[in-house]
C-alpha cells in the first residue's frame, strides 16, 4: 500500500449558511495513525466530518489530503478519492432498501467489473470481519443499533480503503460492544495499515485507539498532540473534560424546578410514595 | 419623501423578488431533471433498477387508473350525452367522449394520480434517505446519488406515463359505451364509428407528448422535492420529510395544469 497522505486543515473554519460552528482549525492528521476528533456534544465534530468529506463547503480555509486541495480538485480526481475512503456514518446510513449484503455489494457493484461470485465472496468476508456472517439477508430496520454500525464498518472497508473515516463509532453501544469495536478498528488498523480519522465524545474509546488527538470546543480547537500529550494536560476545562467531571451549573438546582404535586391536584399516593 | 419612496416600491420589489425566486427555483428543477436524463445510460447497472422503478411506478399504477378511467369514461358519456341530446344530437357522443379523453384527459388524470400514488412515495423516500444521511453515504461512496437514485425513476416514468395513458383513453371510450349506449340507449354503430371518425393520429401524438412532458415534470418535481428535503428553513426531520411530500404533490399537479393549457394552445 502506498503511504497514507496526511490531511491538513488548514485555517478552516466551517459550519452551515455562513454562520461558523468551528473556526480557524489548523491541524495536520497524520497520515496511517488514527487521528481522534474528541468534544461534547454539539462541539461540531459531524460538522468538522462533513467538510474533510467535501459534503459541505468552508467558510473559509482548506481541507488537503497529501498535496491536493480537496476543495479545488475536479470532480473526475474527488470521485478517484472517494474510492481509496470509507466512511462510516454516525447510524451507518444503510440503504433501507437493500440487504446487508447487497449493501455491502453497492460499492463493488458500482465500480468494479468483478464477477458476481468474487463480489458475494468478498462480501462474506467483511460481514464476517465485523460478525455479521449470519445477517447476509437482514434489512438494516431487522438489526440492533450496534449492529448497523458495525454493518457500515463493513461497507466502509469495502474497497479497502486508505483512510477510514468514523463518526462516533461507539455512541449508543454499551461498553462491552463499544470495546469490541474499538478490538476491532485497532485490529483493521494494524492489518490492513490504514489511515483512520474517528469523531468521538467517548473517552474510553479515545484512550483505546488514539494515536493522534484533536479536542473541538468553544468554537474552535482547544488541543492537539499525541494521546501522552493529552493526558498530561493541566487546561482545566480539558482536565474536566478528561477526568469526566460535572461543570458547575450556574442555572437553578433540580430541587428548586420540582412542582409541588398539590398543585397540580395529582395524588398518585396509591401506587408510589416519594420521599414523603 | 425618501419615505414615500420606499412604501412605495417595497410591495414591487417583493413581489420582484418573489418572481426572481420562482423562476430561479423553477430553472434549478430543470437542471435537475437535465441531470437525471443524462444519467439514465450512464452504466449498464442502471436497467435493472429502472425496470424495478417501471415494476412499482407502471405496473403498480394501472390498476388505479383502469378504475379512473372507466368513471371518468362513463360520467363524459352521461354529461355529454345529456347536452347533446338538447339539440338532438346524440349521435356525436362517441367523437365527444374520444377527443377529450385521448387529448385532455386521459394524459391530465392518469398524471394526477400517479403523482398520488408514485410521485408522493419518491418524495418521501428520497427525503427519508437524506435525512438519515443515505445520500450522503451515496455521494462518499463515489456513486452519484441523482443517477443512483433519480434517474432509474425519470426513466420509469418516461416509459409508464405513456402506457398508462394509453390504458386511460382505452378504457374510458369503453366508460363513455357504457354509459352512452348501454345505460342511455345510444346507437352502439353509431358510437364506435364516431370514435373511429374523429380520433387522427394527431389527437393521440398530442396525447403522447403531454404524457411524456407530464411523466418528467412528477418525477423530476417529486425527486427534487425530496433530495433537497434538508434545506428548508424550520422545518426538519420527519416534518420535513411531509411538507416537502405536500409541497411535491401540490407543485406537480399544478405545473401538469399549466403545462396542460400551455401545450394545448401549441398544438390545437
Ligand atoms: N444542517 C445544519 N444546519 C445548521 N446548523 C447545523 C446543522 N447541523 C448541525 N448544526 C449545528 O452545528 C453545531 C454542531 O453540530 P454537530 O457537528 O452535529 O455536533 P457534534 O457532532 O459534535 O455533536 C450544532 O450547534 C448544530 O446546531
Ligand atoms: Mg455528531
Amino acid at each position: 500500500m502506498p503511504s497514507v497522505p496526511d490531511i491538513r486543515l488548514e485555517n478552516l473554519t466551517v459550519g452551515y449558511e455562513g454562520k461558523a460552528v468551528v473556526s480557524d482549525i489548523d491541524v495536520v492528521l497524520p497520515g496511517g495513525r488514527i487521528s481522534v476528533i474528541l468534544g461534547g456534544s454539539g462541539s461540531g465534530k459531524s460538522t468538522l466530518l462533513r467538510h474533510i468529506l467535501r459534503l459541505e463547503e468552508p467558510i473559509a480555509g482548506t481541507v488537503c489530503f497529501g498535496d491536493h486541495d480537496i476543495c479545488r480538485l475536479s470532480k473526475r480526481d474527488m470521485h478517484c478519492i472517494k474510492q481509496r475512503i470509507g466512511v462510516l456514518f454516525q447510524d451507518g446510513a444503510l440503504l433501507g432498501s437493500l440487504t446487508l449484503a447487497d449493501n455491502v455489494a453497492l460499492p463493488l457493484r458500482e465500480h468494479t467489473r468483478l464477477s458476481r461470485k468474487r463480489i458475494q465472496e468478498i462480501v462474506e468476508g467483511k460481514l464476517a470481519l465485523v460478525g455479521l456472517e449470519k445477517f447476509l439477508d437482514y434489512y438494516p430496520n431487522e438489526l440492533s443499533g450496534g449492529m448497523r454500525k458495525r454493518a457500515g464498518l463493513a461497507r466502509a472497508m469495502v474497497m479497502d480503503p486508505a483512510i477510514l473515516f468514523c463518526d462516533e463509532p461507539t455512541s449508543g453501544l454499551d461498553p462491552v460492544t463499544a470495546a469490541d469495536l474499538d478490538q476491532l478498528l485497532l485490529e483493521m488498523h494494524r492489518t490492513f495499515g490504514m489511515g483512520m480519522v474517528v469523531v468521538s465524545h467517548d473517552l474510553a474509546n479515545m484512550r483505546a485507539i488514539a494515536d493522534f488527538v484533536m479536542v473541538l470546543g468553544d468554537g474552535r480547537v482547544l488541543f492537539q498532540g499525541t494521546r501522552q500529550e493529552l493526558e498530561s494536560v493541566d487546561d482545566p476545562y480539558l482536565r474536566r473534560f478528561l477526568d469526566r467531571k460535572a461543570e458547575e451549573r450556574q442555572g437553578p438546582r433540580v430541587g428548586e424546578t420540582a412542582v409541588d404535586a398539590s398543585v397540580m391536584k395529582v395524588d398518585c399516593s396509591r401506587y408510589w410514595s416519594m420521599g414523603k | 419623501m425618501s419615505q414615500d419612496k420606499s412604501t412605495l416600491s417595497t410591495p414591487v420589489a417583493a413581489l420582484g423578488r418573489v418572481t426572481l425566486a420562482v423562476l430561479a427555483r423553477l430553472g434549478d428543477m430543470f437542471l435537475f431533471f437535465l441531470e437525471s436524463l443524462a444519467l439514465i445510460f450512464s452504466s449498464p447497472s442502471q436497467f435493472p433498477k429502472a425496470v424495478r422503478q417501471t415494476y412499482f411506478i407502471g405496473v403498480g399504477s394501472v390498476l388505479l387508473i383502469l378504475l379512473i378511467g372507466l368513471f371518468t369514461g362513463m360520467v363524459m358519456g352521461l354529461q355529454t350525452y345529456y347536452a347533446l341530446s338538447k339539440f338532438g344530437s346524440e349521435g356525436f357522443l362517441g367523437a365527444a367522449v374520444a377527443l377529450a379523453v385521448v387529448r385532455e384527459l386521459g394524459p391530465v388524470l392518469a398524471a394526477i394520480m400517479v403523482t398520488g400514488r408514485a410521485g408522493s412515495s419518491m418524495t418521501a423516500e428520497i427525503g427519508v434517505m437524506r435525512i438519515s444521511d443515505q445520500v450522503d453515504a451515496l455521494e462518499v461512496m463515489g456513486i452519484n446519488p441523482v443517477s443512483y437514485l433519480v434517474s432509474p425513476k425519470l426513466a420509469a416514468c418516461l416509459v409508464s406515463f405513456p402506457i398508462l395513458t394509453t390504458f386511460f383513453d382505452l378504457i374510458g371510450i369503453v366508460g363513455g359505451y357504457v354509459t352512452g349506449v348501454a345505460l342511455m340507449g345510444g346507437n352502439a354503430g353509431v358510437y364506435i364509428s364516431r370514435v373511429q371518425d374523429s380520433i387522427e393520429w394527431g389527437d393521440v401524438w398530442v396525447g403522447y407528448v403531454k404524457a411524456l412532458v407530464f411523466g418528467a415534470i412528477v418525477c423530476t418535481v417529486c425527486c427534487y422535492k425530496g433530495y433537497y428535503t434538508h434545506l428548508q428553513q424550520d422545518l426538519a426531520g420527519p416534518e420535513g420529510v411531509s411538507s416537502s411530500t405536500t409541497q411535491a404533490v401540490v407543485l406537480s399537479s399544478v405545473l401538469i395544469l399549466l403545462s396542460d393549457y400551455l401545450l394545448t394552445s401549441i398544438f390545437l
